[in-house]
């Protein structure tokens, strides 16, 4: 079994979408998500806490909930019909958006609001606060940050609910490594599920640690 | 400026040609066939013979079904010819065609506690199943292969309920897993049972009942509830599945030898 | 040129937490003097430099600068400075970006902010990597580069060591040379008595005290003053 996996294109065609699609989502996420969180974390206005509890619960968002809303959203018969985005690649970069958008921003904004108690005196003192106060903030902690982006990256990489839905698993077309382990699952071929899921798990493992080694080196240039 | 936005109109217009370029449809189908490795085998020479792309989204009858309703496909693809029927009644798709037919088989322990393997009599073997109170799997998920289940406890007169019925709420593969796990009696269709993997200890029961006959048919999504239906490479996909060359791929798939599918388009 | 200075604070409290941390009171710093704010720990030395940096808001009162100008004609270097994870010549431009400083003109001020403080062989390194007392030396530089009319210092060289300390003192004197109003607070007696011309004496949150460092020191007119300068102060 193990030899023949690896031979098959296919696999390698299922690998590359699967990270396309979830280091897209990532990246978008993280986009949104890491000015979004340090907005909240310096900002003051009312119901403040409130949407810092909102936006930690929605951490705990279930993928196959998201899949689903996502769904209603793009199906013919649903608001977003027209764009005919149902069943596509992009489709399941949005689904893993909402997913990951939560994970980013609330970690965020735990790490820019314990930063902000250090930085606060002396970037006020320099006539910086408010957004830009955040983002100085945000750029000199990026670092830090990126355990959060590790995490939204390992939720995007784990899920199934979400992709399957809004993707439907098309043979060739939004099958990824995730979806095709419940495929094959199904089919009773647990060997062969096995194996795809030791890969998808080293491919992750290899993730985190290309950017732990970047981390270091970040951290010996600017201390 | 207004180079800028020409030059913007003029990619967006490549582009979007360039996608309807691609040419596909969506066709909505069970999981059962899609399991049994059927739609490999012949969409490569559909679209050889075409070119056109058929992406299959695979998941229960009754998701297939609504998927077809909501505009979401271009065709339906399913096992359940009294559900298609009425949906063809109240307008959703054009018409409905036969394609072909597949059978359903009883799998069990191979210890058999309910005594009834090499039986010919599917309603008698699952009187036995319920009389014996031996664990039977079942899909549980408005499925084509779940009404048919139902069907068959109904001509018994048996309303299935008690510890021993478990309803899974999912596929014919994982049914069939847990029906492994459990050492429980199921009802699956052959192609999902012929080329499934993890059997444990359980082995084709009962078969060759008429009454366990599958027919499958094929419709298209009517155009006139959803424009946006690719209506020609839609009908050019039902048309294919119904010509001798169809019917001949149809048959000529096989796992380990055995057929599969039996083409019975009418002309 | 409309000059900031003086500074006015009127009738002036602030209290934080139940307790009153600064009492009423009414003060003007004038141009030109260098003023050292002294006192024990707890006296609230550092919550008066706050009110006037304007990082606190008065509980009551108001404290008024001469004019009001788009650009901070003030600055202020703490006991611990605070760097960006960027080079030293990094931190320097990024005060001056914040201060809208034209991007022309922003890296020759740098420059020679560096080269004021003797940290030009260090432009390049990481600020965070930088020992205690160039990282001192690096927050008065950003300051100098602003050239502001009042620098404000909290107890600049309370975590430093001698040698550290010396070095800071002789950028203040400096600032205080090339024009710029020095308020500083700190609890040494020796280093109000190098760098300042005149002390606000601060106890339990109330000005015990205003005079001349030489008047300060030969002779003090409050009780709590002269048991400071005796170091016989009880810890609040």
């Amino acid at each position: 079994m193990p030899d023949a996996i690896f031979a098959d294109p296919r696999l390698w065609q299922i690998v590359g979408l699967s990270l396309g699609v979830s280091l897209s989502a990532v990246a978008l996420a993280t986009l949104i998500g890491l000015p979004l969180g340090a907005a909240i974390a310096v900002g003051r206005f009312p119901g403040r806490q409130a949407v810092i509890v909102t936006l930690n619960a929605l951490m705990g968002l279930p993928p196959v909930v998201v899949g689903l809303a996502i769904y209603l959203l793009l199906s013919r018969a649903g608001p977003l019909g027209e764009l005919g985005l149902l069943f596509t690649p992009q489709a399941m970069v949005i689904a893993q958006t909402v997913l990951v958008l939560p994970i980013i921003a609330a970690l965020a904004r735990q790490a820019v609001e314990d930063a902000w108690r250090e930085y606060e005196e002396q970037l006020r003192s320099l006539g910086v606060d408010g957004l830009r106060g955040a983002l100085t903030v945000l750029w000199d902690i990026r670092c830090s940050l990126l355990t959060a982006v590790l995490a939204g990256l390992g939720r995007a990489s784990a899920e199934v609910g979400a992709v399957m839905i809004v993707g439907g698993n098309i043979d060739g077309v939004t099958r990824v490594m995730t979806t095709t382990i419940a495929l094959e699952t199904s089919k009773g071929d647990l060997p062969l599920a096995l194996g795809l899921g030791a890969v998808l798990i080293c491919i992750v493992l290899a993730l985190n640690a290309g950017a732990h080694l970047v981390k270091q080196a970040a951290e010996r240039r600017y201390g | 400026m207004d180079l800028r936005r020409l030059l913007l109109a003029a990619a967006l217009a490549a582009a979007t040609n360039a996608w309807a370029q691609d040419r596909f449809i969506v066709v909505s189908s069970t999981t059962s066939t899609e399991n049994s490795g059927l739609f490999r085998h012949i969409l490569p020479l559909f679209k050889q013979q075409t070119g056109v792309d058929v992406r299959v989204v695979a998941q229960g009858t009754g998701q297939a079904l609504d998927m077809g309703r909501r505009g979401d496909c271009d065709v339906v693809f399913v096992h359940n010819r009294d559900a298609e029927l009425k949906m063809v009644e109240e307008g959703w798709f054009v018409n409905r065609h036969d394609v072909m037919y597949n059978d359903f088989v009883i799998v069990g322990p191979k210890a058999d506690p309910a005594k009834v393997a090499d039986s010919k009599d599917v309603v008698a073997a699952f009187s036995k199943i319920r009389d014996a109170q031996a664990p039977f799997a079942s899909r549980g998920d408005k499925s084509g292969t779940h009404a048919a289940e139902l069907g068959l406890w109904k001509m018994a007169g048996i309303e299935p309920k008690g510890d021993w019925y478990r309803e899974t709420g999912s596929g014919m593969g994982a049914t069939l897993n847990t029906a492994s796990g459990m050492n429980a009696y199921a009802l699956a269709d052959r192609g999902t049972w012929l080329s499934f993997k993890n059997r444990g200890e359980l082995a084709i029961a009962v078969q060759g009942d008429q009454r366990l006959f599958n027919q499958y048919g094929v419709m298209l999504v009517n155009p006139a509830k959803h424009p946006h239906v690719k209506r020609d490479l839609g009908q050019a996909f039902i048309d294919w599945l119904v010509s001798p060359q169809g019917q001949a791929a149809i048959a000529a798939y096989k796992i380990g030898g055995e057929q599969l599918f039996f083409p019975n388009a009418r002309r | 040129m409309n000059g900031i200075l003086p500074l006015r604070l009127e009738g002036v409290s602030y209290a934080a937490g139940g307790r009153t941390l600064i009492e009423r009171t009414s003060l003007t710093l004038e141009a030109g003097a260098s003023t050292i704010v002294l006192g024990a720990n707890g006296a609230g030395k550092s919550v008066l430099m706050r009110l006037m940096h304007g990082l606190l808001a008065p509980s009551s009162g108001r404290v008024a600068w001469q004019t009001e100008g788009p650009r901070r004609r003030q600055a202020m270097v703490f006991q611990r400075p605070v760097m960006l994870r960027r080079s030293a010549l990094a931190n320097v431009l990024y005060a001056l970006d914040a201060a809208g400083v034209p991007a022309a003109q922003q890296l020759r001020l740098a420059r020679e902010a560096l080269e004021e403080v003797g940290l030009a062989h260090a432009a390049g390194r990481p600020a965070r990597v930088l020992s205690g007392g160039e990282q001192q030396r690096l927050a008065l530089a950003r300051a100098w580069a602003l050239h502001p009319e009042v620098l404000f210092l909290d107890e600049p060289t309370a975590s430093l060591d001698p040698g550290a300390t010396r070095e800071i003192e002789a950028v203040i004197k400096a600032f205080d040379v090339s024009g710029t109003k020095i308020v500083m607070s700190t609890h040494s007696l020796g280093q109000a008595r190098r760098l300042g011309d005149e002390i606000i004496f601060l106890h339990q949150g109330r000005v015990a005290e205003r005079a001349s460092v030489e008047a300060f020191f030969r002779q003090p007119a409050s009780a709590e003053a002269a048991a400071f300068i005796k170091g016989e102060l009880p810890w609040i």
